[in-house]
């Protein structure tokens, strides 16, 4: 594959990665919000190949791979998983001023591409100038989990969060080494196994998954 | 050799979790605990030793690097790990006649209190800035199903808050890490080595300054929600009050040290990297961590005067003093990195030492809530004065070793940065008159206090309160030659 097209196909996978950011920031509904998920998932195993086969790098075939395993198979049926057994699959959430949560996301993309210009510039790698939509993107989960009031999203932005990392990782320095990546996925995973015993213990003590209900902690 | 020590430095503490994961039900899970701890504790000194007589060394192909200012920290790190399994022993039995703990969560407890000590241990000894972060993540994992562990609402909800909080704020902490492996790969080339502290150390300063300005800041904001820096404090307090007692101590005791560590090996690489350059902003690193520093002081002796839980205030008094710390490396120099280090010892020993006496006092009250909370010294002299003594120490009382290095740290201030000297002082006073005026009439006054069913454990608060203040009075040559030696690792 010439260099230029795995360029551009690596620039329109970084911009749907974008897009499905955007995308989890608006869903209401849970189920589609894991889905979402696994789409990103997707989208980042298949940019993290085009740049180990345009780059002919060994181990980021296998970050592919492990991409592939943890977060698009692996994560998403360990969470619908979790969904069926508390039984709140169909679950919505009533999410309020989705029009401003979005102009504040328009917001953090321009921050982010601002705060990223003199770093790209110095990009010599063939993705120069993705670490603007990874930054984007991380700040775009982030939003996500501070605007929602339910356990599950909120997981789900944490690790939405760590797919816009690892685009960074891939996209501005063609992985991390092995041993890191191998690291950052054993915590992801270990994460998300204990974020699963405590969606039983809120539900056990409050009732419901919703976190409004703890306010209990507060400094007067 | 150094390869052997390591590895038992490390494995001790795995094979201690493995075992009380399987064991951790059994009646004498405890002293299994309190013994794996003394062990690990050995291994600490062993290592210490080694790299006092030797210097720096390497260790696994360079995936580990021990100098003079991290083997400090393990030697505290392990010991303030050893003494709170002993206080634990007791406090534990105490929580679990009361009918507040069952088995498996004693099981849990024991098994996560030694893979905390491994993730801290790890976190410190590697050379690898991405195992780095990858340990400290762990050390999240592992502490917040114990800030649950009694499963009230307020427990569950102070430990949700730790993880979502922790996580976001370690998540900016990985994004710093690739941007500083983006700078590090265009020197050191692709591969394994571009991430590994010696090997930034020694090109420090071909980095691209711009690149690394913006990664100290992901790093310093990531790290500092770990350290518990104003803003991103908020889950501090919460988690500190709500957990077990001897996970509050060892949280603010040595998690919050670790989690500096890294700050501090960052801050060596970026003011390198500054330094080097044409640009007029050496002292940038610097600057934000004092920023940060004084903030975190001033509005925790602000927050310290409204509190009502005995445990959460002293969480407030932790930010405070982190705050200081951070403040006080922010200022570099050796005097002031001299006075950093002495601090986080001091405070290590001091705080813990506040933990226990607490955690007794607590459970002889049965209440957190300081008004309830009356004439401990009646009940039982010792926890009365620990923790009279200990409240002392931590408010920098001559001669305990905390005033030794508020002293340093605020002349080099006045020295220095003669404006932060107000804040600073003021908020010293606003943290003594809150604290003091709060412990003095739970240390005298009537009692309504009970009996244990458990003697309490109440050498560790003796001995790191005599530690602290041995050092305040004394402080042997080759201990003070040893901080010098690590202040000059870190650029001071």
């Amino acid at each position: 594959m010439p260099m230029s097209y795995s360029i551009q196909l690596i620039n329109l996978l970084a911009s749907t990665l974008l897009l499905i950011a955007f995308a989890m920031l608006s869903q209401r509904r849970i189920l589609s919000l894991i889905n979402l998920f696994a789409w990103q998932g997707l989208v980042l195993s298949l940019s993290t190949f085009i740049v180990a086969y345009s780059t002919n790098q060994q181990h980021l075939y296998y970050s592919a791979g492990l991409t592939l395993l943890l977060k698009v198979l692996v994560l998403p049926w360990l969470l619908h998983r979790l969904m069926r057994k508390l039984n709140v699959r169909w679950d919505v959430e009533t999410l309020i001023n989705i029009p401003t949560t979005m102009l504040v996301g328009i917001g953090l993309v321009i921050f982010s591409f601002n705060l990223a210009a003199p770093i790209s510039q110095l990009s010599e790698s063939i993705t120069r100038g993705l670490i603007g939509i990874a930054l984007a993107s991380v700040l775009l989960s982030m939003l996500m989990m501070l605007t929602r009031r339910k356990a599950v999203p909120q997981v789900v932005g944490f690790l939405a969060m760590e797919n816009g990392l690892f685009f960074a990782a891939t996209s501005a320095t063609h992985g991390m080494p092995l041993v890191v990546e191998l690291g950052i996925a054993l915590d992801v995973l270990i994460a998300t196994f204990i974020f699963g015993i405590f969606f039983f213990q809120i539900r056990e003590t409050f009732d419901s998954l919703d976190i409004s209900h703890m306010e209990r902690l507060k400094d007067d | 050799m150094i390869d052997l020590q390591l590895l038992a430095l490390l494995l001790t503490p795995l094979t201690g979790g493995l075992l009380l994961a399987v064991f951790g039900s059994r009646s004498w899970a405890a002293e299994l605990n309190s013994l794996m701890s003394f062990c690990t504790f050995i291994a600490a000194v062993v290592l210490t030793v080694r790299v006092i007589d030797y210097g720096p060394q390497v260790a696994f192909s360079e995936q580990f690097f021990i100098d003079q200012f991290n083997v400090f920290l393990v030697a505290l790190t392990a010991f303030v790990a050893f003494t709170t399994s002993l206080f634990s022993r007791p406090y534990m039995r105490i929580e679990q006649h009361y009918g507040k703990l069952t088995i498996p969560m004693l099981r849990l407890y024991y098994s996560m209190y030694q893979m905390f000590t491994l993730a801290m241990l790890v976190a410190l000894t590697s050379n690898n800035m991405g195992i780095i972060w990858v340990a400290m993540e762990a050390a999240t994992l592992t502490t917040v199903l114990l800030v649950s562990l009694y499963r009230t609402p307020a427990s569950i909800e102070a430990a949700w808050k730790y993880f979502i909080l922790c996580g976001v704020g370690i998540a900016l902490a990985l994004f710093g890490t690739i941007l500083l492996y983006f700078a590090a790969e265009r020197v050191l080339g692709e591969g394994g080595t571009a991430l590994l502290w010696t090997h930034l150390n020694q090109v420090k300063g071909e980095l691209e300054p711009t690149v690394l300005k913006l990664a100290f800041v992901f790093l310093l904001v990531g790290y500092g929600t770990k350290i518990g820096l104003v803003p991103l404090h908020s889950w501090l307090p919460d988690a500190h009050a709500e957990g077990p007692t001897p996970v509050s101590a060892v949280l603010s005791g040595l998690l919050l040290n670790v989690a500096l560590c890294a700050v501090m090996r960052s801050k060596v690489l970026v003011d390198g990297s500054l330094g080097a350059g044409l640009a007029g902003d050496a002292h940038f690193a610097g600057n934000l961590m004092m920023g940060f520093g004084l903030l975190s002081v001033v509005v925790a002796a602000l927050f310290l005067s409204r509190q009502k839980d005995i445990k959460r205030m002293f969480a407030y008094s932790s930010i405070e003093h982190m705050g200081l710390i951070t403040f006080a490396f922010g200022m570099g120099g050796p005097v002031a990195t001299f006075a950093a280090m002495l601090h986080m010892t001091m405070h290590s020993l001091t705080k813990s030492a506040i933990f226990f006496a607490v955690g007794h006092a607590v459970q002889k009250s049965g209440t957190q809530q300081m008004e309830n909370i009356r004439g401990m010294m009646q009940v039982s002299p010792t926890v009365g004065w620990g923790l009279m003594l200990g409240t002392l120490a931590i408010l920098g009382m001559p001669p305990f070793g905390i005033f030794a290095s508020e002293f340093l740290i605020i002349t080099t201030a006045m020295h220095d940065y003669p404006w932060t000297t107000p804040f600073l002082l003021i908020a010293l006073g606003i943290a003594f008159a809150a604290i003091f005026g709060k412990v003095q009439p739970i240390v005298f006054g009537e009692t309504t206090a009970r009996r244990l069913p458990h003697q309490p454990a109440l050498i560790p608060v003796f001995a790191h309160l005599l530690l602290a203040l041995i050092l305040g009075l004394y402080m042997p040559p080759y201990l003070a030659d040893w901080y010098r030696q690590a202040a000059a690792l870190l650029g001071g």
